[in-house]
């Protein structure tokens, strides 16, 4: 059975059609890239999977069970989203926010266990943030946030992540380590990961499958499929309205964007 | 390195553990303190005729009096320490208190009202509480989808905070056209109520069972506040039910704000302040900050209505003057201590 699946799932923003009739559907060990142009509708797609904005038509089911059908708590142990960006108002120390992704657990008891800390400090650890555990997440620069919000994530430890740009904001090597992580999850714990990621490079390089959103028409297009059929150059340059290019370099792909032609 | 699951719940136990420790001194300092000091050889006997419904000695009797005040202050002030904790967590905002949404300023229009019709003190609270339901209602209904949370745009509560600040002002007009057309008579008592007093306040027993329940809605809720506090909407996503949560929030905080001010008058600072120094001293975990926050408050109100009274004895200030001359040095000395 499909981990996540839409049915004819159509997304309306101010009378736009971001994406039309969607059918598609991640299996458990495929790790989805969503790519896109800025205002194709990644976001709201995510958040729709995830069940914070309501379908303009069709649905979603997680586990052939309809996202309305699902107690939000139950859910929460099947699916985590990693939102695009985040506020942070109070000054909650970074193990606060892992052990927090705890509570689908336990909602039910006042103080978190002695399990739930070492499976958070697992996860800031597979972060390589365990070092930021008791620092004010005020504090923090953009990267080591990014850093422990993933680790929280992680800490909920569910079989479907959903994750809305997982690089923002992380350095060069954080980049390939954290996407690398996401990879080996599906690979090896048969994990479901769909990310939205801007570096091509990066994405097709660990992703199995690839989602393309928005097209020449602007009528809600798009075209999903395992990455090396789905992310040709030729799709590519269609769907972000740039030319691009493709390079085959040791085994790997490496996608280079034209430059401009000065006149 | 980190604090183990057993040490964070000591440390609970600890915080407040003192802090009921020093709101129960703060009620004897109140016994104590007056145009005529009791000693504490004195306290046990008068505590012990009290208790058994006599006051015999002046002791006793000087006690009930400053007991019955004292536990309005406590309870006042409890109830709006927690409020603003709730109100803080559902806007998201640190800097939010019980008044900011215009609960008060209706409380204040009712109240106002009954005190330029020169009605009786327990209309005049009644019709305070009248003000802060109509209000709450009304803000309610014209920002229903905030409330509602989940499919709500993100960014959270911000339609809320300007309704309720809008709201604010327009019962803030109302507060100053009663105030022009009121007879001279009338405008110290008036004047008085919109500051906080607790010189008439009697003590009931609905503001204990409100303050028991706000509590208890608090606590239960503590962690899933901790969520939203965290997540704002994407709380969602770990199980929380984002809509009912920030319903009962707002209405829990609404009914402890209106029965507050009911009884003592819109008595500022102390739902800004309290919640703000505890999350300082003891962090943001709503599991440690409700229950203190109450506490705090509480012993900080006794506190401040103990000097109110005896400061320029015999002349009784309004307790609210005495929060706000606390309340705003703190408050500046806090927020740039967080800037540095």
């Amino acid at each position: 059975m499909s981990a996540i699946a839409t049915q004819k799932l159509t997304l309306t923003v101010a009378g736009r059609v971001l994406v039309r009739a969607l059918d598609w559907q991640a299996g458990a060990g495929e790790c989805w890239s969503i790519v896109g142009r800025n205002g194709a509708g990644k976001s709201t797609l995510m958040r729709t999977l995830a069940g914070l904005r309501r379908p303009d038509a069709g649905s979603v089911t997680v586990q052939g069970r309809p996202l309305a059908d699902w107690p939000l708590e139950e859910l929460a142990r099947q699916r985590a989203y990693l939102a695009q960006s985040r506020h942070d108002a109070f000054a909650y120390r970074a193990l606060d926010t892992v052990l927090a992704a705890r509570h689908p657990y336990h909602a039910d008891r006042y103080w978190e266990g002695s399990d739930d800390h070492e499976a958070a400090m697992r996860a800031l650890d597979a972060m390589q943030a365990a070092h930021l555990a008791m620092r004010d997440v005020r504090t923090l620069s953009g990267g080591e946030r990014q850093r422990v919000a993933i680790a929280a994530l992680l800490a909920q430890d569910t079989p479907l992540l959903l994750l809305d740009e997982p690089a923002n904001a992380l350095d060069l090597a954080h980049q390939v380590q954290a996407m690398s992580l996401l990879a080996r999850l599906c690979r090896d714990q048969g994990k479901t990961v769909i990310a939205i990621g801007h570096d091509l490079n990066l994405a097709y390089a660990v992703s199995t499958h690839a989602l393309l959103l928005g097209d020449d028409s602007g009528d809600g297009g798009w075209f999903a499929g395992p990455a090396s059929e789905a992310m040709q150059p030729a799709r590519l340059s269609q769907v972000l309205g740039h030319p691009i290019e493709a390079i085959e370099h040791g085994g790997r792909r490496i996608f280079i964007p034209q430059e401009f032609q000065h006149e | 390195m980190h604090a183990a699951p057993q040490a964070r719940r000591q440390r609970a136990f600890v915080i407040v553990g003192a802090l009921l420790l020093a709101a129960l001194a703060s009620l004897l300092v109140a016994g104590m303190t007056g145009s005529v000091a009791l000693h504490v050889a004195e306290l046990p006997d008068a505590l012990d005729q009290l208790l058994h419904g006599r006051q015999d000695s002046l002791a006793a009797s000087l006690l009930a009096l400053r007991a019955g005040r004292a536990l309005v202050a406590f309870v006042s002030g409890g109830a709006l320490a927690l409020a603003g904790v709730m109100m803080q967590a559902l806007l998201r905002n640190p800097l939010a208190d019980p008044y900011v949404l215009g609960i008060s300023a209706g409380a204040s229009v009712g109240a106002l009202l009954a005190l330029l019709l020169m009605c009786a003190a327990v209309t005049v609270d009644a019709s305070a509480l009248v003000g802060a339901v109509a209000v709450s209602m009304l803000l309610y209904l014209l920002a229903r989808r905030d409330l509602r949370g989940g499919v709500a745009a993100e960014g959270g509560a911000s339609q809320l905070l300007l309704t309720g600040v809008i709201l604010s002002s327009a019962c803030m007009a109302l507060v100053t056209l009663m105030l022009s057309i009121a007879p001279e008579g009338q405008l110290r008592s008036m004047v008085f109520w919109m500051i906080g007093d607790l010189a008439g306040a009697s003590p009931r027993l609905l503001p204990w069972l409100v303050l028991g329940g706000g509590l208890a809605y608090a606590l239960r809720n503590a962690r899933a506040m901790n969520v939203a506090a965290l997540h704002a909407d994407a709380a969602a996503t770990l199980g929380i039910r984002v809509g009912a949560l920030r319903k009962g929030l707002f209405l829990v905080s609404g009914l402890l704000t209106a029965s507050s001010v009911t009884s003592a008058g819109a008595i500022g600072f102390v739902g800004l302040i309290v919640p703000h120094a505890c999350r300082f001293a003891f962090g943001p975990d709503h599991r440690v900050l409700v229950p203190s926050a109450v506490l705090a408050g509480g012993g900080f109100l006794v506190l401040c209505d103990t000097l109110a009274r005896t400061v320029v004895a015999p002349v009784q200030l309004p307790v609210g003057a005495i929060t706000a001359l606390i309340g705003a040095p703190v408050f500046l000395y806090q927020l740039h201590r967080l800037r540095a």
